[in-house]
């Protein structure tokens, strides 16, 4: 009985002893840190997807309080975070575009000629080893296996009839699919824009008539009619101009191979 | 008596080597090992706790443990010194040697589940050393885990770029290799100071 009462005795006041030297050392040895870190990092997205350019939303925050990076970097929180950020570290936030992701291809599978039946492990990467760098007859294709759904931690990319397309809507812009497309398919856009060319292929007009029946053919009819002069084409196909772009739409309609979308929502 | 303490330290590096012939450590040894700059950081940080820990331990057990008849506590009582000691060296470090602590860095608080650290002190008990012997033993102990995990970092950088079958990729290579350094180390058993 003795040894038990003594035993626990003895640890209590171990323990008891050694709590309060931790008590005071934890006091002696109070380290002050920034308390704006803290607070940065709360107001961030907390994704750590890495858009911003830092490693994770830590080293961001670390950087925003340390008076190294701008406050409007967090793309997955967007201009609301920007605001809070900026408020926390007492500056203007600036203005944020949000930025989102873009598929400029429209060659799903009924319009656009396939290459060879394609059955090997469902990776970008893996179908691009066989000859051609696609399994579409059309060089500039979407592979269409989903590189970029397996790289968005958002639910932003899928694949929609043998094409990546992004949600626009969830897209937050941190540009993961962008790195992880092997054909650098996937390209930012600002979000204000709507109105996009839906193809990419730099062959001449006969050839893309012969692979794709959507594909952009450089007719130059676009370039023509366009109101506000933002759309040219170069390489035999058909680039907006975001800054010049007024969203009419116009081009869309006359476009003859309606590769010219108006984006949703 | 200085027979006595290159014996505990030859013993504690080469011939009872922590890692490679008591398997304590393992999980750090493991886990730490794939850069030589991680393991460096974690080897310093293990010869440190080691070190203060055997110290402290023999105070409390001679002092408080035998006094009283509590022997038989010593496990619980040791675990209890080591983790509030890593936790006071870790502030201690925070505030007064700034660049250690970020050397450190992750793994001092890590130490504080390595059964080497627990290992040293309860065979220190074991072996009846005084507080010098406890002390060198300690801080030998951790130079000799500090050894194995650099070594057996820079043979896992190597095995990274070497040819070995695709079915032995990540752990099955490394584990392979471990059993091979431990091995090699075996060679140093036997090895006596009279």
């Amino acid at each position: 009985m003795n040894t038990i009462l003594l035993s626990v005795l003895v640890l209590g006041v171990l323990g008891a002893v050694f709590g309060c030297v931790l008590a005071v050392a934890s006091r002696v040895f109070h380290v002050e840190v920034d308390p704006r870190e803290a607070a940065v990092r709360e107001a961030l997205a907390g994704a750590n997807c890495g858009g911003c350019g830092y490693p994770g939303c830590d080293g961001y925050a670390k950087a925003v309080a340390a008076g190294e990076a701008p406050c409007n970097k967090c793309v997955a929180g967007g201009a609301a975070t920007a605001a809070k950020v900026a408020e926390i570290m007492g500056v203007s936030a600036g203005e944020t575009e949000r930025q989102v992701a873009f598929v400029p291809c429209s060659g799903c599978t009924d319009v656009a000629e396939a290459r060879f039946n394609y059955t090997g492990p469902e990776d970008c990467r893996a179908a691009m080893l066989f000859g051609g760098k696609s399994n579409k007859l059309c060089t500039f294709a979407c592979i269409g296996l989903g590189n970029c759904v397996k790289a968005c931690q958002f639910d932003a990319m899928h694949i929609v009839n043998g094409i990546a397309q992004s949600d626009r809507t969830k897209c937050v812009g941190c540009g993961a699919c962008v790195d992880a497309c092997p054909k650098s398919i996937v390209q930012l856009i600002p979000e204000s824009q709507k109105i996009m060319v839906g193809c990419r292929n730099q062959d001449k007009g006969a050839q893309v008539m012969k692979i794709c029946k959507v594909g952009c053919i450089g007719c130059m009819k676009c370039q023509r009619e366009c109101p506000s002069d933002a759309i040219h084409v170069e390489n035999f196909v058909a680039k907006i101009d975001p800054s010049k772009c007024v969203q009419c739409g116009h081009c869309t309609e006359v476009c003859p191979r309606h590769i010219i979308h108006t984006l949703k929502p | 008596m200085l027979t006595q303490i290159i014996a505990i330290s030859l013993g504690a590096i080469l011939t009872n080597n922590f890692i490679f012939s008591q398997f304590l450590g393992c999980c750090p040894f493991l886990g730490c090992s794939s850069k030589v700059d991680t393991a460096t950081g974690m080897g310093l940080a293990v010869v440190f706790v080691m070190g203060l820990a055997s110290a402290i331990c023999w105070v409390i057990y001679t002092y408080v443990l035998v006094p009283l008849g509590l022997t038989f506590l010593n496990t619980l009582a040791f675990i209890l010194v080591i983790a509030a000691l890593v936790q006071f060296v870790e502030m201690f470090l925070k505030k007064s040697v700034p660049s250690l602590y970020s050397a450190l860095g992750i793994y001092l608080p890590l130490i504080t589940t390595n059964c080497a650290v627990l290992g040293v002190v309860l065979l220190n008990v074991q072996n009846h050393y005084n507080f010098l012997e406890s002390v060198v033993y300690g801080v030998t102990g951790g130079l000799g885990f500090m050894l194995a995990i650099v070594l057996f970092a820079s043979v896992r950088e190597r095995i990274a770029f070497a040819d070995y079958p695709e079915s032995f990729e990540g752990f099955p290579i490394c584990l392979v290799s471990a059993g091979l350094l431990a091995l090699a180390f075996m060679g140093f058993s036997g090895m006596k100071i009279v």
